[in-house]
């Protein structure tokens, strides 16, 4: 609870803090004011695509400055922003792990869902295979994120990966306070079974994975 | 016996053109290769830039007039290189453009057309055929001209300070920022190589290759156009054609590409 | 009538090539639009070409041809100053002429 008070307090200072917009990186005409200004006449709400996407959690506005978020002094940051991250994981409420793989292929596959262009009925893809080998069948993958495969077998299948790997996948933030990876569970991406299926993926020692 | 020698040309163009669909087939990547090296002086994009030329010089709108006499930074009516400079500040405006903003400016005030209806219609609406034949027609105007694109004018550095904080805006369900995908070097989306926007090297590789004829499906894409669906797999509200984000990033990638020759209008898969 | 098509024609050492970019969807008939609909077919199914008033090609095409084809030929004959015309006719019986003089 005083970790979250500490929280809001840093969020409310940063937009609209003047010193901040002299210490960032931003040069001349790109202060706060006009970089929000800018964003309020540029954009307009399309379909499920609304503009209240453009509202950043503390999360976004952190990752938003690559001149400090890897810097020395910003590492209680990271690190407080991976707590907050962490603390939002829902765990299966079942205690079940490991859904079924060949729907998890299925979700891999997936990139469908979330744009101005998709249906709200829309069920969601994970978008994995855009940026992750996993199946070694699935010669068009991305490199964005690391190597998937062999997941299960490099790593075993305790209760410790499965913890890691859940809080990974549900919200990929936890662990990295700027990873590339979009926060399934906790931005409601996808369902607790549809993450279940994902795990099996990786997991399931049947899995293409893993063989 | 000029039928027969015809007949027989004929015939080696439709084989020419199975072993490209076969090559397709085998390695998806190889017959792309193939088929943009046979249009390689048959690039369809030239088909739009035949009409965005009619369009140029074709008197039209409430005031009866071409856009001949628009000044796309190099004064009244100057169009070969003007692509290659912009985007740029303009003081009759008093804003940054980019090529189409510009455009929306002359068909305004030239031509006393509603801007409206060019920024409200969809990419593949009528209006936007238009501003994509003149942006192909324009942007052919600058082939194989250097990108010179400094900002120096307090406005265009201010264009290109918001383009680069933009590039790292994180938003949406899926925290995407343009650099998710374009901010690292040597990766790639599935097969399809993404450039690295804060180099020169992935700059040019995008700012010089677009607007371009996409092969898939036979669509001529503007820069504005490529933009919007950028935001739109970034999962983000709809960028409104023209706007200030959109010349930013512009302003942004195009200063990073400074001296990259233009390849204009290119073609993509 | 069509939109314009895009011909070039050069002619060396007897032979003379011809390239031609026509403007047309090509619709095979196949496709649906967004509403579930099927789009209807329209095609270019005829393409005279001549040199002068000689026809030196005649080419029956289908639904597969892509859109914005792409033609190239090369015939025996013609020389610099020669007037190549092209014409296409498609399945809705519009049709496009358009000329070059050879290069």
């Amino acid at each position: 609870m005083k970790h979250r008070a500490l929280l809001v307090a840093v969020a409310l200072l940063l937009p609209g803090g003047a010193a901040m917009a002299q210490s960032g990186p931003w040069g001349p005409g790109a202060d706060d004011a006009a970089f929000a200004q800018m964003l309020k006449t540029s954009f307009k709400g399309r379909g499920v695509a609304t503009l209240d996407r453009l509202n950043q959690d503390e999360t976004q506005v952190f990752c938003s400055d690559p001149e400090t978020v890897y810097a020395p002094e910003s590492a209680a940051r990271r690190e407080e922003i991976e707590k907050v991250n962490l603390a939002s994981v829902k765990w299966p409420a079942d205690g079940v792990w490991l859904g079924d793989w060949k729907e998890g292929e299925k979700i891999a596959q997936s990139g469908r869902g979330n744009t101005w262009t998709d249906k709200p009925e829309q069920v969601n893809g994970g978008n994995c295979y855009n940026c992750h080998q996993i199946s070694a069948e699935e010669i068009s993958h991305g490199t964005i994120g690391p190597s998937l495969h062999n997941y299960g077998k490099l790593r075993g299948t305790d209760d410790a990966v499965m913890k890691a790997t859940w809080a990974k996948i549900y919200n990929s933030k936890s662990n990295n306070a700027c990873s590339n990876m979009p926060r399934a569970g906790h931005m409601g991406i996808l369902s607790e079974e549809q993450m279940k299926h994902l795990m099996a993926l990786l997991l399931d020692p049947r899995s293409p994975v893993n063989q | 016996m000029h039928q027969a020698s015809t007949g027989i040309a004929a015939f080696l163009a439709a084989v020419a053109a199975v072993t490209v669909a076969h090559a397709q087939m085998d390695n998806p990547q190889a017959g792309i290769e193939a088929y943009r090296e046979a249009l390689q002086d048959g690039n369809p994009a030239e088909l739009h830039e035949m009409a965005g030329e009619e369009l140029w010089t074709t008197p039209a709108g409430p005031k009866n007039a071409s856009l001949e006499q628009c000044d796309l930074g190099l004064g009244p009516g100057v169009v070969k290189g003007a692509y290659a400079r912009l985007p740029r500040y303009f003081a009759d405006t008093d804003r940054v453009q980019d090529l189409e903003s510009r455009l929306l400016t002359c068909m305004e005030t030239l031509q006393g057309k509603d801007p409206k209806v060019y920024i409200d219609a969809s990419f593949t609406a009528p209006p936007k055929e238009e501003m994509n034949a003149l942006v192909a027609y324009l942007s052919g105007q600058s082939r194989d001209v250097a990108v010179t694109v400094t900002p120096e004018h307090p406005k265009e550095r201010a264009m290109y300070e918001l383009g680069k904080r933009l590039f790292f805006f994180q938003g949406g369900p899926y925290d995407f920022s343009c650099a998710t995908c374009h901010g690292q070097e040597g990766t790639r989306i599935r097969m399809q190589d993404l450039p690295y926007i804060p180099g020169h090297e992935g700059a040019a590789a995008g700012w010089t290759s677009w607007p371009a004829y996409r092969v898939s499906n036979g669509q001529m894409w503007s820069m504005q156009w490529r933009l919007n669906d950028c935001f739109r797999q970034q999962r983000f509200p709809e960028p409104i054609y023209a706007s200030d984000a959109t010349i930013a990033l512009s302003t942004y990638i195009a200063a990073n590409s400074n001296g990259a020759v233009m390849k204009t209008p290119g073609i993509k898969r | 009538m069509g939109k314009p098509m895009k011909i070039r024609a050069a002619s060396k050492d007897g032979v003379t090539e011809i390239k031609v970019l026509m403007n047309h969807e090509m619709e095979t008939g196949q496709r649906k639009d967004a509403s579930g609909a099927t789009i209807p077919a329209w095609f270019i199914n005829q393409v005279t070409a001549k040199l002068g008033d000689r026809t030196v090609l005649q080419a029956q095409w289908g639904p597969s041809i892509s859109k914005n084809p792409f033609l190239a030929f090369r015939i025996k004959g013609g020389k610099a100053g020669d007037t190549v015309t092209v014409t296409w006719v498609d399945n809705t019986g519009d049709t496009r002429t358009d000329e070059a003089t050879v290069t």
